[in-house]
């Protein structure tokens, strides 16, 4: 019946990259949940406080906000980014030097880091000498994001929508390009319209790479630290501050290093059920279309 | 290891995390596991199934502490019986 011979010894070429992982995230990672059932003073001077931080963070009317911005952000950002990346990839060139062309100019948002875009918004909407603020306020509309909220959050969106929608764009334009020919002359032959083409070709072809789009933009939000706080700082208010500033200024501005060793725990513990969740809906994807294939 | 800051709640924790993999370790050598379909909307595996009773225990434990005044003991006994039921019929 079976006579494959059982090894293994592959798992020692694993090895290496456990120590590694180990020492990365298993380690802090263990530290943090020490640190979060305790009022650490001092490495001698300690008090254990059971599970008193996590009810505090769980009830805490600042963070239930923020976890709401957070919620609302990211999926403002989803609901902006894929419909327009899967329209920009559509609109895109497929061959010729036009093509490469398009697709560097596209990428280069993505090319700049987090704390760059962060700085050349504030710039660029600043109403005496950023072009977008200074354009806003000749046409006369009341803009100024350090005042107003929804000026803020519109700015926040924008600048997201511009630094990360290339990324959606570029796995839609690969998952597009990987479409057979045969599809679009069976298509022809039909006389199907450009929607039908799209509804019933193009769109079920992209929902492999329209899942790992929505990963990853969800990941990416829902994790945002630098850009709002280099635009913004969080403010007006506490209007634009998100988890992971929240945390900093807890775990940095304040040394409070319990109860934020506890919000990291819950934070975590949230990224892990989404990311499980979407890695479980793309392997259960794949598997279908293999049972299908070998079918 | 002080700088690790440990208490011993947190290292019975881990200790038995680890115990729990390392027996899942042996018993997969024992006998491997087949994957089947259960009350979830997934087929799983006993390893998916182990981790996602323990990612449920972890919410339920955050709800028990969060939002009700039972104590912990009650948090964990629902764990366990929901460890139980998934590993059985999941």
């Amino acid at each position: 019946m079976n006579n494959k011979v059982q090894n293994n010894r592959a798992w020692l070429l694993v090895l290496p990259m456990l120590v590694l992982v180990a020492f990365s995230a298993i380690i802090p990672l263990m530290t943090v949940v020490n640190y979060s059932v305790q009022d650490v003073l001092g490495p001698h001077a300690r008090f254990f406080t059971g599970t008193e931080w996590f009810s505090t963070m769980l009830n805490d009317p600042a963070l239930h906000a923020a976890f709401g911005r957070q919620v609302a952000f990211s999926l403002i950002i989803l609901a902006i980014q894929v419909p327009l990346g899967i329209g920009i990839a559509l609109l895109m060139p497929k061959k010729g030097w036009q093509a490469s062309a398009v697709l560097i100019l596209i990428t280069l948002p993505l090319l700049i880091p987090w704390n760059v875009v962060g700085s050349i918004w504030q710039i660029f909407t600043r109403n005496d000498i950023g072009l977008m603020g200074w354009s806003l306020s000749e046409i006369g509309l009341d803009y100024n994001l350090t005042r107003n909220a929804s000026d803020a959050w519109f700015t926040i969106i924008l600048m997201d929508v511009w630094h990360w929608t290339p990324l959606v764009a570029m796995l839609c334009y690969s998952g597009l390009r990987s479409i057979p020919e045969a599809y679009y002359q069976a298509a022809r032959i039909d006389r199907a319209s450009k929607w039908a083409v799209f509804r019933y070709i193009q769109l079920p072809k992209l929902t492999n790479v329209l899942v790992i789009a929505v990963l990853l933009r969800f990941m990416h939000s829902f994790m945002i630290y630098a850009e709002p706080f280099v635009l913004t700082g969080g403010g007006p208010g506490s209007s634009t501050t998100f988890l992971s500033q929240s945390l900093t200024t807890m775990a940095i501005g304040q040394q409070d290093l319990g109860p934020s060793a506890a919000f990291s725990i819950i934070y975590f513990l949230v990224i892990l059920l989404v990311s499980w969740v979407f890695y479980t809906t793309i392997m259960h994807m794949q598997k279908d279309k293999n049972s299908q294939g070998g079918a | 290891m002080t700088w690790m800051v440990w208490t011993l709640p947190t290292a019975i924790f881990f200790s038995s995390i680890a115990a729990m993999l390392a027996g899942m370790t042996i018993w997969e050598l024992r006998s491997p596991t087949v994957e089947r379909k259960g009350f979830l909307p997934i087929s799983t595996t006993r390893g998916d199934r182990l981790f996602v009773s323990l990612l449920s225990a972890a919410f339920i434990h955050l709800g028990i502490i969060g939002f009700t005044t039972f104590p912990l003991l009650v948090a964990s006994a629902l764990s366990v019986l929901w460890l139980l039921i998934l590993m059985r019929w999941g």
